[in-house]
Parts: structure tokens; sequence; C-alpha cells
């Protein structure tokens, strides 16, 4: 069960709008690296995850990165609420506009929807932690991108926490599987898979 | 206190919670209502005293719920899709 608290995890404040940054930044909400997908890939994994440090990490991160959504999501609105019709077409978000108007809506910078094909939930815990680091550092790079392109330090510095955030999650999944290494088969860690083989059923 | 005692307390908690969840979406479209204004606060302070007690017994509900000051128990067993074990 979820509770919503009516605040942002970290503040959100710009002054200035800019459709260009906001068609690109919009690729962290519903593209391939984005905050939906991470928060749908590791709350998705959890509940087969047999080792209850790894299930809290991923139920703790999944949560955050709903807060990340929050966030980014907040950027795009601000970046985009004051826009003239003459913005929208000089920028190019004349595309978006004619299907969502102002609206918030998952896709990636190219235009594609988002689509849970942008993640994976496999119940190997060894496959699942892998994909989820890679995840952090994809995500890392993106706003490392996203971050040569911005100029305006309103919106450089929410995006700075977000990817201090990349690294940190990525600290704590390379722990995750760690303690998964632990329990296994230390001169074979393919010997079984826990989520299937040793399952404690009944 | 036991497992049927604490599958009891859950479940007068699963009610309270739910008494909530239905009364702040009611809110939300009648925000002046005085009956579910008062309503609202019954429910709050039942469903708060539940939490409390589960949680003295049980382990945490919620991160704040954590009571053990030697020992992260957030991450203990059962985890809600397994409440049935």
């Amino acid at each position: 069960m979820w509770n919503y608290e009516k605040r942002l995890q970290y503040p959100v404040n710009i002054k200035s709008t800019n459709a260009k940054m906001a068609q690109v930044i919009i690729s962290q909400f519903g593209g391939p690296d984005g905050e939906l997908a991470a928060s749908m890939r590791y709350l998705s994994q959890r509940y087969t995850m047999p080792y209850r440090e790894v299930t809290g990490i991923l139920t703790d991160i999944g949560t955050e990165e709903l807060a990340h959504m929050e966030i980014v999501s907040s950027i795009i609105y601000q970046l985009t609420k004051d826009l003239s019709l003459e913005e929208i077409k000089a920028s190019g978000f004349d595309k978006y506009y004619v299907d969502h108007t102002l609206a918030l809506w998952p896709q990636a910078a190219s235009g594609t929807p988002f689509t849970a094909t942008f993640f994976q939930s496999k119940g190997d815990p060894i496959t699942d932690l892998v994909e989820d680091l890679a995840a952090e550092q994809k995500a890392r790079t993106t706003y490392d991108n996203i971050l040569r392109l911005i100029k305006d330090p309103d919106v450089a510095d929410p995006i700075k926490f977000l990817r201090e955030r990349e690294i940190v999650h990525f600290q704590r999944f390379g722990e995750a599987l760690r303690i998964v290494q632990d329990h296994l088969d230390a001169r074979n860690f393919y010997a079984f898979n826990p989520e299937f083989d040793n399952r404690p059923r009944g | 206190m036991n497992r049927n005692e604490r599958d009891e307390l859950l479940n007068y908690i699963y009610t309270a919670s739910f008494a909530l969840d239905d009364t702040i979406l009611y809110l939300d479209t009648h925000p002046t209502d005085k009956d579910a204004l008062d309503f609202y606060q019954k429910c709050r302070a039942i469903r708060m005293q539940a939490m409390k007690e589960y949680e003295t017994h049980f382990g945490p509900l919620t991160e704040e719920g954590v009571k053990a000051t030697n020992k992260w128990t957030w991450i203990e067993d059962p985890w809600p899709w397994e409440m049935g074990r």
C-alpha cells in the first residue's frame, strides 16, 4: 500500500519556459531509461526475490523512482506551462501539443510511447540485479547528456540531484548483488535459480 | 500476542484504512461536508491507534514505525504478499 506526500523529494522552481529542453527531458519520464520504467522494473521484480534485504531495497528504490518521476514531470510542466502558440510552433513542440496540449504523457525524446518492453523482470536474482545496475548507469548517462544541453541553473540543479541518486542506487544494487551471491554456490553462481529451483513451497 | 491476534489486528487496520481511503475520495469532491470531515477524523484516530498497537507487537508497517534501535526491522518477513504464510 502506498501513501502520497504533498511535496517533491527535491524542489523544482523554474522561472523561464523552454519547450526545446522539455522535449529532451521528457525521455526521463517515459523513455527507455526513464523513471517510470525504473519504478515499474523494481516494483515488478520484488515479489519473487527470495532475500529480504533485496526485497527491501527493490521496494524502497522502486518507491523513490516514483518520486523521481514526479520531479521530472514537474520540470516538464514548469518548462511548458506558459508557452505561447508562437513558441510552440518555433520550438517544434507542436507535434506533442497536437496530441497532448500541455499535459504530461510518458514518451521518449524521440516521440516513442512508453512501453513495458523498456524493462525486464526475469525471475532470476543475478539477471534482474545486473539489469538494475545497467539501468542506473543508463539513466546516469542520460542525465549527463541532458546536463550538457542545459544552460539554466534552475533546471540543472534538480537534474544534478537525480543524477546523483542514480549513483547511490547503483551502489545499493551492487551490495544487493553481493548479498545474493553470498547465498549461492560460490563455485557456480548458476548452479540453481533461487527464485525457481529452491522455492519454499506450500 | 499470537498469530490469530495479529491477523485480527491487521484485519481491523485493513477496515479502518479502507474507510479512510474511501472517505478521502469523497472529501476530495465534497470538501465542506461536515459529517464526512467528522467521520474522517474518527477513522484517522482509530487507524493510528491500531497501527501503533500492531507495530509495537508485530513490526513496522511504515519505515517510521521501526521501533528497534539496534536493527533495521523494516526488511523483516513477512512482506504483504506473503501474509498468508
